[in-house]
């Protein structure tokens, strides 16, 4: 398994599973390092992405677009999405908006 | 806390983030993505697209995409009948499996349905469509509410005004441009008319041919070496120009006699200032002295000079530029009674007349323009191409301008220019 926080894009080997770690405000800046960090362990073949929150507070709209999109390209790419480490009220957010039907809550 | 109202937040959240992205000056692309998705966040929307409307090629071009794959046309055309609808319909969305009677939607039904696009939203500011929304199904799997859509109308409209911004923008810069060359253009037209004049002045006279031009050189160089703005200096070399287009009207055998003339054939000479003024007077200069220009070039300082006798701060400033530069030509040049004087008797002529004819200011400024040509501080030829090389280096004729410079202006830094040049020797 391989991990990672989500502003670091380092090239090290990608396994079928990978951990990603949100920071703790996901908006359009880290958000989008994070979008392309999801985008090229699945293109690189990662089967089950882990999205760690446990760093995160708040999530705005910006995010929870790009975390769509996350689901978007797994989706395509025949992966699954889990997301670990939620705040409640986090959880709530992704649940009103519908995240939450799409991945899996750890 | 009910979900209506977290979801009331939520979006007031995003609407609120868009208005400060739209009203920031970011890049238009950039905004419009964000705007995307801020639009795709607040409602939870998996997949959409924001798109520009071109109303010269009726088409409507993509500007920022999610999730709708790379076959997914970026740019649709718009015909007729739906620009008619759409603009019936204004800011409010669409239901694209119910829409289907209209061309566009039956056109591109089979790219929608593949994205499985649901909302269309014709985004219509003042009467114009100036793009839309294409909005893909909830990741709650739910149809949009009322409450939804008025989120989409609201966050729409501060899309629409961005893009209808845009374009206005676009239309102002575009329109500036085309005035811009027009001015250009009217400029060039305006400065060939006026060195057509200057030829023509100077064809009369066959002795003091390029008169008019040099007289336009000189008092460029004057100016610029005031400090004077690229305008106004564009100003005094049109004023040099068209001082002497009064004598268009002066008989041609009293202009070119090779004596010097009589008094009655002086008085006729001495019209052309008037002349001159009248002539140019009802021209729409862009330089608003041209006139005074022609009319005072030949007034002094002392109160001796013509057509009024006016004296030193009665005298236009332009026309004593071009008073200096017209004298200045006149000592340097070989006229039919006259050869032209050596380089030092005219810096010796012009400082024994500064205050008398001319403004010493301006003979300061002049004569410090051309020590630092003949210095080389200045790189520019202007005094060498205008009088030739050898007039312009004549032995001893450096010295002479920092001695003069030093006399006229001794509490300048050309005091120490001249006090190194010629050393512990008194400065007399």
């Amino acid at each position: 398994m391989n991990t990672a926080s989500g502003t670091v894009g380092v090239a090290e080997p990608i396994g079928e599973k990978s951990v990603i770690f949100a920071d703790d405000y996901l908006n359009k800046l880290s958000g989008e390092q994070l979008e392309s960090e999801c985008k090229r362990r699945l293109e690189a073949g990662c089967k089950e992405l882990v999205v760690n929150f446990s760093k995160t507070e708040i999530v705005n709209s910006i995010g929870i677009s790009i975390l769509l999109g996350v689901i978007d390209i797994a989706s395509n790419n025949g992966a699954t999405v889990v997301f670990s480490d939620v705040k409640e009220e986090t959880v709530e957010l992704f649940d009103m908006l519908g995240l939450t039907k799409h991945v899996t809550i750890a | 806390m009910s979900e209506q109202n977290s979801k009331l937040i939520h979006a007031f959240g995003a609407l609120a983030e868009l208005g400060h992205e739209i009203t920031n000056k970011n890049n238009f692309q950039e905004t419009i993505r964000t705007s995307l998705h801020l639009l795709s966040g607040a409602l939870g929307i998996m997949r959409g697209a924001v798109a520009r409307y071109s109303r010269f090629a009726h088409e409507l071009n993509m500007m920022a995409v999610r999730g709708l794959g790379d076959d997914f046309p970026l740019s649709l055309s718009v015909c007729t009948e739906d620009e008619r609808q759409f603009l019936i319909n204004g800011l409010s969305p669409i239901e694209i499996r119910e829409a289907q009677v209209l061309p566009f939607f039956h056109v591109y039904d089979v790219s929608f349905a593949r994205r499985q696009l649901e909302l269309f939203v014709p985004l219509v500011v003042r009467d114009e469509i100036v793009g839309a929304l294409f909005l893909g199904e909830k990741a709650t799997g739910e149809v949009y509410t009322q409450y939804d859509k008025d989120i989409i109308c609201a966050m729409g409209r501060h899309i629409g005004v961005a893009i209808a911004q845009r374009n206005l923008m676009a239309e102002i810069e575009r329109h500036a441009d085309e005035n811009r060359k027009l001015f250009d253009e009217m400029r060039s037209t305006y400065h060939d008319t006026v060195k057509a004049f200057a030829a023509a002045i100077d064809c009369k006279d066959k002795y003091t041919e390029g008169h008019s031009v040099r007289v336009g050189k000189f008092s460029e160089i004057i100016a610029a070496e005031l400090g004077w703005g690229s305008e106004e200096i564009e100003g005094a070399a049109v004023a040099g120009y068209l001082h002497d287009v009064g004598k268009l009207t002066v008989e041609r055998k009293i202009i070119n006699a090779p004596y010097r003339i009589n008094a009655k054939e002086s008085a006729e000479l001495n019209k052309h200032p008037a002349v001159g003024y009248e002539i140019l007077l009802p021209i729409h200069h862009p330089f608003t002295d041209v006139p005074l220009a022609a009319k005072y070039h030949h007034e002094r300082l002392d109160g001796r000079g013509y057509p009024d006798g006016l004296y030193d701060r009665e005298i236009p400033y332009i026309a004593k530029i071009v008073n200096l530069a017209d004298s200045f030509d006149a000592m340097t040049t070989d006229r039919p009674y006259k050869a032209r004087r050596p380089a030092k008797e005219v810096v010796e002529d012009l400082q024994k007349n500064a205050g008398k004819q001319f403004a010493p200011e301006l003979v300061t400024a002049f004569l410090g323009g051309m020590l630092k040509e003949l210095t080389g501080e200045d790189r520019n030829k202007r005094f060498r191409r205008l009088l030739g090389r050898d007039y312009m280096e004549a032995e001893g004729i450096v010295d002479k301008l920092k001695y003069t410079l030093n006399e006229m202006a001794p509490t300048t830094p050309m005091t120490y220019i001249a006090a190194a040049a010629i050393g512990d020797r008194p400065i007399h």
